[in-house]
């Protein structure tokens, strides 16, 4: 199957849309459980397990791969995955609204979701989200002084004792909970996967994943932010912890 | 009964067009949805006004041609009729009827709630055929099929072509329509020479026309008024993507170093 020619066609743009997709999916399947870590007990005094497994993704394949080459591997590909996602639901988006240049009174809608009609708004609230993400624990541009990559525990204590990054988190998570709802389903079928045979268990499935990850993910912040895990770790424990990079 | 009516007026394509209101009384509730459509043009055309154009030709249900959408749905409010098997006792005595034509930019109105559908045409003339011999006819039964694969061809082929799935879809997509020409195509023995082609050749097609992208909301399969499942859209993405894949060069030469 030429790239070229599944770029070039709407049901092609849908193919890359879907499989793109999955890859963000499958990555955030796999996020959820790491992130879980942080409700396990300090391996070593002042060792935070979520701390370890941070180490462990930039160590991951050693000595065979180098230091972060794995890491960056699967970055990569979530790139490269959000940049066609992206490209493709504008580009989609664009058509549709040229298909139709003079709406409806009213459309009755019969079966379609708000989920379903919201992708576009939902996808591109969870874009902000993913760059503040990002930019707040993965690069540290927020608030850099308090910053420390191997203390990723002290990072997330910090960041979910304040109100403000509590309701961003929770409110991105809805967001992905209503991009799921749709999106977990709607893979199957524009993969042609779907059929009255599996139409249920699938539907189940997109039920399941779009309330389940985002409930999981909520876990972390709401936990800090009740104080399950301890009050806000001091930058300069943080520090003095890791003993700096 | 008496109704409020408010029906799009255009005066052809790339007119501006508006909603102008009517009023109707003592319509039987008997009447069928075309029937009362004729009553208020002669009531117009007393009037010395201009009637309001619209399509119809079978009136049974079967040709597909009466494209209204009626209170925001396409064939109006009753899932799986057109709009000529309508009739005014699904409709409350007093209500406003909102009544327009079919809306995409691939349907071109032609006047007032005539569109033209030739794109569709366009979709069908690009693979919605199959080669047969133009010698004796075969015996009846001499092609073997699984009876579950020919009625499931069935219930594709009840497409009547009307419209109704890209009036729709919230993106103006013509997936239903394409997809149940595809498959109860290719679903069917005599279908299989032109598998590969059909799907490629019409998909393309559908493509080139005005036609916005499948976002799977499944619009088009709750006002199909022949109730085609959206189940023929997972199986014309499957044909695509195994037409895709299948060898370009099937006689080409291999080399083994
Ligand atoms: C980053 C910004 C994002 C934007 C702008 C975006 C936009 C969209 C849009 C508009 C659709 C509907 C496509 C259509 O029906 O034509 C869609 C589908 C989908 N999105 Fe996203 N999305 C984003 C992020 C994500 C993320 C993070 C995930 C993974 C968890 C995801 C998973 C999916 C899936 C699985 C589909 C279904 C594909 C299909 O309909 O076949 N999206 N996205
Ligand atoms: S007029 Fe033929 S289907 Fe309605």
């Amino acid at each position: 199957m030429n790239p070229i020619t599944l770029y070039h066609s709407i049901l092609g743009k849908k193919i890359i849309m879907a499989v793109t997709g999955s890859f963000m999916l499958l990555f955030l399947l796999l996020h959820v459980g790491g992130n879980l870590k942080v409700f396990l007990p300090d391996p070593q005094p002042g060792m935070a397990d979520i701390n370890v497994y941070a180490r462990f993704l930039r160590t991951m394949g050693e000595p065979l791969l180098p230091y972060g080459f794995a890491l960056w591997g699967v970055r990569i590909i979530l790139i490269v995955s959000v940049l066609l996602h992206i490209t493709c639901a504008i580009q989609l988006a664009h058509r549709n609204a040229r298909a139709r240049p003079v709406k409806y009174k009213h459309a009755a809608y019969r079966e379609t979701s708000y989920p379903a009609r919201w992708m576009l708004i939902s996808g591109l609230l969870m874009l902000c989200y993913i760059i503040l993400h990002l930019a707040q624990f993965t690069f540290g541009w927020i608030n850099p002084a308090a910053f420390n990559t191997p203390d990723v525990f002290g990072d997330l204590s910090r960041a979910f004792h304040r109100p403000f990054y509590i309701v961003i988190y929770l409110g991105a998570m809805g967001l992905l909970g209503l991009h799921l709802f749709h999106g977990a389903w709607s893979l199957f079928q524009t993969l042609g996967l779907d059929n009255p045979d599996r139409n249920r268990g699938l539907r189940l499935l997109a039920m399941v994943i779009s309330i389940g990850l985002p409930a999981t993910f909520a876990l972390v912040p709401l936990s800090f932010a009740v104080g399950a895990l301890g009050p806000a770790i001091p930058e300069a424990t943080s520090a003095a912890m890791t003993g700096g990079n | 009964m008496k109704f409020t009516l408010e029906i799009w007026r255009q005066d052809g394509p790339g007119h501006i067009g508006d909603f102008a209101h009517y009023e109707i009384a003592d319509v039987s509730p008997d009447m069928s949805f075309l029937e009362m459509m004729d009553v208020l043009n002669e009531q117009i055309s007393e009037a010395d006004q201009v009637p309001v154009a619209f399509d119809s030709d079978c009136r049974e249900g079967i040709c597909g041609m009466c494209s209204m959408v009626i209170n925001g749905s396409p064939h109006g409010p009753i899932p799986g009729t057109t709009t000529c098997q309508l009739y005014m006792r699904h409709f409350s005595d007093g209500e406003t009827i909102t009544i327009e034509p079919w809306r995409s930019a691939a349907f071109p109105v032609l006047k007032d709630l005539i569109v033209d559908r030739s794109a569709f045409d366009r979709v069908l003339q690009a693979g919605g055929y199959v080669t047969v011999h133009s010698g004796p006819k075969p015996d009846p039964n001499s092609v073997p099929i699984d009876p579950h694969v020919s009625e499931e061809a069935l219930d594709a082929a009840s497409c009547i072509g009307c419209g109704a799935c890209v009036a729709a879809c919230p993106n103006g997509a013509a997936m239903l329509y394409t997809a149940a020409k595809v498959s109860h195509l290719s679903l069917m023995p005599q279908g299989q020479p032109e598998r590969e082609s059909r799907v490629l050749n019409m998909v393309h097609q559908m493509e080139a026309e005005d036609f916005g992208a499948c976002g799977n909301h499944a619009e088009c399969q709750a006002h199909c008024p022949k109730g085609i499942s959206i189940n023929f859209i997972g199986m014309m993405n499957r044909e695509y993507r195994r037409a895709l894949s299948a060898p370009k060069d099937r006689r080409g030469h291999m080399d083994s170093q």
